[in-house]
Order: structure tokens, then C-alpha cells, then sequence
């Protein structure tokens, strides 16, 4: 079975719905993938506990009354069949899809490094927590304490504050002088500078970072360096996460070239492969606004109206001041790379622990001598966490680009080399 | 060990072959320095298939004496080398592979090898995952399978054994030129680096051989035998095209692990996504349920093939000093401890445990021009 | 309000709700056990983490990316 568009937007996120909605009106068939049981990304997730702002519902609804777009949710790409032709599956069949343009709104991960007992039921992410609430996970009456760094902190405090939670620290590793740096040059972002007041709680700590998870069976509690001291508090929930990191690997396989950790575009989103753009989170973290815009530039330049796209780069301008503020603002302790005592895991796929992987040379040797990154996440959560930890950098995916059905695999066998 | 000499031995390749070759000399005495230079070749993308094989006596006798050698060294491998003694299933689809199933029984028994002919009613209640309608099998019991890269790490760290990274750009009989210029001599050099053996000395017979595999997700106890078509050795081995053979292989993970392919003639590691398909769709012809399954992870390997599918291992009959150990193709792991074994004799001028002309490398090179 | 049955056991849940958010209104929340026999549950709620894979109508699926339909049959991994 093969779906043929003139152009795929991979990831319906914020970035990828503005791109839709830019180039829809150009009349092209549009296909937007993702691959989360509704269109929306990570900041607009929706479920039955999620509070979707007024924006996302407007983007939603204007999507689907685009004739010329056709959304697949629950959709993975899983190979590339052949040049501009991709493999994708959801939860009932595999079928390929051949494209004419492409534009990667792929988003970004929390980086989660390992400290001990993070493997513990009750350890979460920050953004983790954040989504399982939206889908409906249940946190009324339990204690909560939240750490890690960035926006993320609050936004999740804050979602599970609406839920009943009872959010006993944020701990932000950032130092105070950083944080308030970053607080009093909001006012450049007047949305911003609002939506952080609702955001503020008084539980909130800066120059503060877990140093362990408690508990036996599950969490129980964790241990905190907060400004210098050292504190335990019981808990029932630990939502950590250190920041967002890119989801390069779709692009990196389609020959996509990065800038530091992100995708790398120019002025019209457009990556080193000709008719291939990015937008949003996948070509640096950003935020929501920057992603819009980014989304929209995107699918102005994938459809040729290239007038309508240099419009927008004084926005995009505009929120990259914020990126930038926000990336410096929150930049991570070196104290976070040695957390991690020897006996804990580092791949929890085939748990493999940090005294196993310290000492190999790179991530290929580290890999073959302990098994670390063959698991199931193949590599998304150690091979960032030793990116971070060691500087190794992991090489680009192979398919299946996430665990996919055998069955799917076989539609590839109808593409033979030319 | 002579003045100016880094080693007795220096070992090219640190692969299953090469660890053996090192593990052996060193265990008589011999300072041994291995040189690898961090490739990671077919040890590392294999399937660690420990079987014997029959297509010609020659191949049995190797792999009978080699699977005896791994079944005395079994009780001595850590946990990670994932030796499991769980045997081999080759499977006929047909009467006419029935046949074949037979007179390979009859061979192997004949060779005092452990096995049984199951008919299909029987290879239903031990395989339950296969499809229906096989003919039978044959089931041979001393086969197992091992994770090769820890098995040869572990053979490595041994007294009498220094290994450095290092590429060796030139072999001069009993001395090698690392690419950063420098020059090592020992008492003799041992090649053992597989596809890249053709580099040092271009006449050898060699040619790559790319393989697919795939492995999947954990479903422990789904099979318990490695599972092999028998079409696999008519297919397979004869086709001179690229072709597909039915391997399923359990691990002691629950993962399952799938194989096989061939192709000549590329160099190229990607991932060919029609031949990883249609390799996956002949496993899946012999196991429907396999089409369920999470595959996690695919990637490619390269066997060192010989012409006559046999190892080169001995003496280079031009290049005094210099001694091969190369061509294993798909039967590496299996006949590292028998190359190992051959190979020392031969160095140390002995009986050999395992009379050596099938394998020895002037069958291919021409006889010896020194004494 | 569909009705989901984890490892056997019926339960109700809102309409939209993941199969992860499931796991812990219905049970203890865990998905699995880890190699080396650690219970885990949901760690990245996004698809990523592949802690949350269960086995869903006969398939392997991760749980947080999964929603709740009437009649699903949920089976965590020993």
C-alpha cells in the first residue's frame, strides 16, 4: 500500500499544525504524521485530564477543516523504503508513503540522566509526568516533588497542582542569579512575563538537584542538595527531567546535517537536503511561540511562497531571543554528570549500570562490550544521557527507527533496488 | 623473546578468530600482542551460531573437533559469553528436504553426532510457533549458540596477552607496519582479521559476504531450538545471486534473533531495507507468528568467504613468517577453537589434533617457496 | 466509559484515558520487570522511554502512546 503527497510534515506539534496550515492554502495534499494518539506534540498533548489553551484547540480545528490535509495519528515511520518514500506504521498496518517535500517537526525529548534509584516505580520526567497526568494518570492526595531544570519544572507543577497534587519542591539546578537573570527579561515576551506569575510556587528552589530516589519496591522519598545543604523528603512521585534535547534521528537519516545537537536550517527552514525543511523543537529548543513561527516559515518555503515566509523571520527573530535566554539561562550544572554511582543503571533497557560503561572509549565500544543502547529504546535515553555524561556521540539510526512489527518490515521488500 | 622482537606472536584481529589464536599460544607459554584496530567485524554483527555443518567432510571434521572444543571450554565461560547448549532444528518443508534431513542423520550418526529425526506431528509439540504443513526435521543436540564478542573478550584477557589499538597498513612475513609508520617484529605474525585480510595481502581468495539480521523485542519461551531451513543448504551456500535463508535463533534474552542473507559484491554496511524484508519474510513463512513481533534492531555483517567455503589456516607458503588464519565465512565462531588448535600445532611443528591439508592456504596459493 | 481488563481485571476508565494512566488507577502501575527482575513503570510518558510496553490484544505496545478502547486486553510482562 503506498500513500503518494506532495508534501509530509513529520510530528503535529506546534510546529508541524503551523506548517500544515501554511501550506494548505497553497491546494498541495498534505499528510501530517504523528506519532502520539492525538495531533498536538508534547506542550499541547491532549487526553482526558489535559488542559488544551485556546490556541491549540483553534489550530486543531482549522486543520481539520482542511481538505487538503490528512492527518495520521499513532503513526510511526519506522525505514526508508527508497529515496522520498518512508515506511511508516500505526497500531494496524504498515504502508509506505512517497513524498515530494518533507519537513521534520520531530520536537525534542527530556534528557534524563541517571542518579541512583531512578529506576524506581514513581520516577518520572518533569515532561513525563506532565503527559502521563493528561492522559489520565491519577495524582490526587500524593506528594510530589519535581526537579531537574528549565520552564518545564513549572508547567508540570502546574498541571499536577490542577489535579490535586500536593507539589512539595521544584528544584531547579539552576543558580538564583540565573533564574532571576532569565525572570526580569521577560517582559520582552509579554505573554511570557504573564504566564510565569501563574506559573510561580513558592515551593520553587533554585541551586538545588536530586542527588537520589529512595525506596525499595517503589519511591518513597528523595534526597536533595538544595543550596548546600542536604535534605531528604518523602514523597510519592519524582518528576525529574534536565532540559529538552532534540529528535534529530529521522533527519540525520535522511542526511540531514545537525548544528550542535539540533537539525541545522537556514533562513527558509530548509536543511542541507535539498526539499527537506525543519521547524521547532528538532532544529533547537525554543518554546511553542518559536515553533509556530518556525512551522509556518516552513511550510510557506515547502510550497514556494517564499514573501509569506520572509514575513514571519522578524517573529522567528523575536522568539529566538527567547530561545537564547531561556538555553543560557538554564544550562546544566557539571555537579549532574556525576551523580551516578557505579551500581547504577545507565541503560535500563538492558540494565546495564554506569560503572560498566565509564572507561570504554566511545559509545560503539561501550555498546558491544555491555549491550547498552541494543535495548528497546534503542539508544534514545543512555545515548543521550552518555552524550551528556562522556561526549559520546551516537551514530545515525538504523530502521527500524523505533521497535516496529515484523509484518510492517515486509512491505519493504516491494521497493528492490533500481 | 629475541632482542627488537615486541612479542613472540602478534596477532592481526582481535575477532573470535584471532582471540582463540592468541588464547592458545599464549596458554603454551608464548607472549602474544594483538593488534586490533577497532572496526568490530563479524564477531561482533554474528549470529554466534555454534553448529556443525556437513556439505563436505572436510566441514564436518572442522566443525565436529571445533564444537567439542567449545563444549570442554563451556563450564569456564562467564555468564555473559550466553553459551547455551539449546541445539539446532533444520527444517524440511517438503519430502524432498525430508530426504536430505535423512541422509544428513544417518552421516552424523554414522560421525557419532547426537541427533534425531522428528516428523512433523512431533516437530509441532517441540516447535509450537512453526506453521503448519512442515515435513519434519532433524534435530542435532551438540549444537548451541554464544555470544561471541564477550567470548572473545574473555579469551583475551589472559596473561601472556597485550593488546593495542592499532591498524597495520603492511605485513612483511614476520613484521608489521602500523599506519603511523612504525614497524613490529616477532617470531611470527598471524593474520586474523577477516575481510580486511585482502588489504594486507590482496592475493588471498577472500571475498565479503553481507549478511542481514534483525533482532526482536523480548518474548521469552516462544522457541527453543536454533532453527534452520534445510533449504538453507541447497539455497543458500549454492546461490551465486543474492538469497535468504530461514534462521531463527532464541536467545537466553527471550529475544529472537533472525538471519540469514547473502550477497557478494558490496561493501556497503547500510541496512538494504528489500533484503532485510526478504529475509524476514522467508522466517516469517516457517514462523506465521513472527509477523507480530517487535523487530528493535537490524543491522549488517560481512563473513570472510573462501571459494571452497573452507578456512585458510597454516603457513603463507610465499610469505615466510607470516601464518593465516582466515575465511571462516558463516562458521567462525564455531571453528575458532579447532583454527586455534591447527594453528599452534602447525607453529610448533606437533601432530595435528586434526589432519590440516583441507584447510591449509597452498591450496589456493601454491605450494611453499621455502623450507 | 470504556472497560479495559489489565492482566484479567476489568476496569472503567474516562474516555481518552492512556493505558498508562490505566496501570496506575487500576493496579500498582507498572508495566514490567526489567532484566534484572526491577518492576518499572512509565518513565517519559511520550513514546520514548519503552518502559511501558505491554502486551496489548496480542501485541507489544507501549502503554503511555496507547488509548484506553471497551474490551481491551491488557497484559503487563512478568
Amino acid at each position: 500500500m503506498n500513500e503518494i503527497t506532495d508534501l509530509l510534515i513529520i510530528g503535529a506539534g506546534p510546529a508541524g499544525m503551523a506548517a500544515a496550515l501554511a501550506a494548505a492554502p497553497s491546494g498541495a495534499r498534505i499528510v501530517l504524521l504523528d506519532d502520539n494518539p492525538l495531533p498536538g506534540g508534547q506542550i499541547w498533548r491532549d487526553g482526558p485530564q489535559a488542559n488544551l489553551p485556546g490556541k491549540a484547540r483553534r489550530l486543531r480545528d482549522q486543520l481539520r477543516a482542511c481538505a487538503n490535509v490528512r492527518c495520521h495519528a499513532g503513526t510511526r515511520v519506522i525505514a526508508c523504503a527508497t529515496d522520498k518514500t518512508l515506511l511508516v506504521e500505526d497500531a494496524e498496518r504498515g504502508w509506505q508513503i512517497t513524498y515530494d517535500r518533507l519537513i521534520l517537526c520531530t520536537g525534542a525529548r527530556e534528557l534524563l540522566l541517571p542518579f541512583p534509584g531512578w529506576t524506581l516505580p514513581g520516577v518520572t520526567g518533569a515532561g513525563g509526568l506532565q503527559a502521563l497526568i493528561k492522559g489520565g494518570l491519577p495524582v490526587r492526595g500524593e506528594r510530589l516533588v519535581i526537579a531537574g531544570s528549565g520552564p518545564l519544572l513549572l508547567a508540570s507543577a502546574a498541571t499536577a497542582k490542577q489535579h490535586g497534587a500536593q507539589v512539595l519542591r521544584i528544584a531547579e539546578q539552576a543558580s538564583r542569579a540565573n533564574v532571576l537573570g532569565f525572570a526580569t527579561q521577560l517582559p520582552r515576551w509579554p505573554g511570557k512575563f504573564f504566564q510565569s506569575f501563574s506559573l510561580f510556587d513558592h515551593h520553587y528552589r533554585t541551586d538545588t538537584h536530586v542527588l537520589e530516589a529512595l525506596g525499595r519496591e517503589r519511591l518513597e522519598g528523595v534526597r536533595l542538595q538544595q543550596q548546600g545543604k542536604t535534605i531528604e523528603l518523602a514523597c510519592d512521585r519524582l518528576a525529574c527531567g534536565f532540559g529538552l534535547i532534540p529528535n534529530t534521528q529521522l533527519g540525520q537519516v535522511l542526511g540531514c546535517a545537525l548544528e550542535g545537537r539540533a537539525l541545522a536550517v537556514d533562513a527558509w527552514q530548509a536543511t542541507s537536503r535539498r526539499e527537506h525543511y525543519a521547524a521547532g523543537e528538532c532544529t533547537g529548543f525554543g518554546g511553542s511561540e518559536l515553533a509556530l513561527v518556525e512551522g509556518a516559515i516552513a511550510g510557506h518555503a515547502a510550497v514556494g511562497h517564499t514573501a509569506a515566509a520572509q514575513r514571519l523571520w522578524s517573529r522567528r527573530a523575536r522568539w529566538q531571543g527567547f530561545a537564547q535566554a531561556l538555553n543560557k539561562a538554564f544550562a546544566l550544572d557539571a555537579r549532574l554528570k556525576t551523580l551516578a554511582r557505579a551500581d547504577t543503571l545507565v541503560c535500563r533497557c538492558e540494565d546495564v549500570s554506569y560503572g560498566e560503561l565509564a572507561g570504554h572509549e566511545n559509545w560503539r565500544e561501550a555498546k558491544l562490550a555491555s549491550r547498552c543502547g541494543m535495548g528497546a529504546c534503542q539508544g534514545r535515553v543512555c545515548g543521550a544521557a552518555l552524550e551528556h555524561l562522556f561526549g559520546w556521540t551516537t551514530p545515525t539510526p538504523r530502521p527500524p527507527f523505533s521497535p516496529a512489527r515484523i509484518g510492517s518490515l515486509l512491505s519493504l521488500e516491494e521497493t528492490p533496488p533500481t | 623473546m629475541s632482542q627488537g622482537l615486541v612479542a613472540d606472536v602478534i596477532v592481526i584481529g582481535a575477532g573470535i578468530i584471532g582471540a582463540a589464536c592468541a588464547r592458545a599460544l599464549a596458554q603454551r607459554g608464548l607472549k602474544v600482542l594483538v593488534l586490533d584496530a577497532g572496526w568490530h567485524g563479524a564477531t561482533a554483527a554474528g549470529m554466534g551460531h555454534l553448529l556443525v555443518l556437513d556439505d563436505n567432510a572436510a566441514e564436518l571434521a572442522l566443525s565436529q573437533y571445533s564444537l567439542q572444543r567449545w563444549r570442554e571450554l563451556a563450564p569456564a565461560l562467564p555468564e555473559g559469553c550466553a553459551w547455551r547448549n539449546n541445539g539446532t532444528l533444520w527444517l524440511a518443508a517438503n519430502a524432498e528436504e525430508m530426504a536430505v534431513a535423512h541422509s544428513k542423520y544417518l552421516n552424523l550418526l554414522a560421525h557419532g553426532e547426537a541427533c534425531e529425526l522428528i516428523g512433523h506431528a512431533t516437530l509441532r509439540q517441540r516447535e509450537p510457533e512453526l506453521r503448519e504443513g512442515l515435513e519434519g526435521g532433524l534435530l542435532i543436540k551438540g549444537d548451541g549458540i554464544l555470544y561471541a564478542p564477550a567470548a572473545a573478550r574473555w579469551m583475551l584477557d589472559a596473561a601472556n596477552i597485550r593488546q593495542q589499538r592499532a591498524r597495520v597498513s603492511e605485513v612483511d612475513g614476520h613484521r608489521v607496519r602500523l599506519d603511523d609508520g612504525r614497524w613490529l617484529s616477532a617470531e611470527a605474525v598471524v593474520l586474523a582479521n577477516g575481510i580486511q585480510a585482502t588489504e594486507l595481502c590482496p592475493e588471498l581468495p577472500i571475498e565479503p559476504k553481507k549478511g542481514h539480521l534483525l533482532i526482536t523485542d523480548r518474548y521469552p519461551a516462544t522457541v527453543t531450538h536454533t532453527l534452520v531451513e534445510l533449504g538453507y543448504v541447497t539455497s543458500a551456500h549454492n546461490a551465486s545471486g543474492p538469497s535468504v535463508a530461514c534462521n531463527i535463533q532464541p536467545r537466553p534474552t527471550g529475544q529472537l534473533f533472525i538471519g540469514a542473507s547473502r550477497q557478494f559484491g558490496s561493501l556497503d554496511p547500510q541496512v538494504e531495507g528489500w533484503m532485510l524484508a526478504k529475509m524476514l519474510k522467508r522466517a516469517v513463512d516457517y514462523m506465521p507468528g513472527l509477523a507480530q513481533l517487535n523487530g528493535i534492531r537490524a543491522w549488517t555483517g560481512f563473513r570472510a568467504a573462501s571459494p571452497d567455503g573452507l578456512p585458510l589456516v597454516g603457513q603463507h607458503p610465499q610469505r615466510q613468517g607470516l601464518w593465516l588464519a582466515v575465511g571462516h565465512e558463516g562458521l567462525g565462531v564455531t571453528t575458532a577453537p579447532a583454527t586455534a588448535d591447527l594453528l599452534v600445532a602447525q607453529l610448533f611443528n606437533e601432530t595435528s589434533p586434526l589432519a590440516p591439508q583441507a584447510y591449509l592456504p597452498q591450496r589456493f596459493l601454491g605450494e611453499p617457496v621455502y623450507a | 466509559m470504556p472497560e479495559v481488563f489489565l492482566d484479567g481485571r476489568p476496569l472503567s476508565v474516562a474516555n481518552g484515558t492512556s493505558v498508562a494512566a490505566a496501570l496506575a488507577l487500576g493496579a500498582d502501575g507498572c508495566s514490567r520487570t526489567s532484566i534484572s527482575g526491577q518492576r518499572r513503570a512509565p518513565l517519559c510518558g511520550m513514546g520514548i522511554c519503552q518502559e511501558c510496553r505491554v502486551m496489548i490484544d496480542g501485541y507489544r505496545r507501549l502503554a503511555c502512546q496507547t488509548v484506553c478502547r471497551d474490551g481491551m486486553q491488557v497484559q503487563t510482562l512478568p
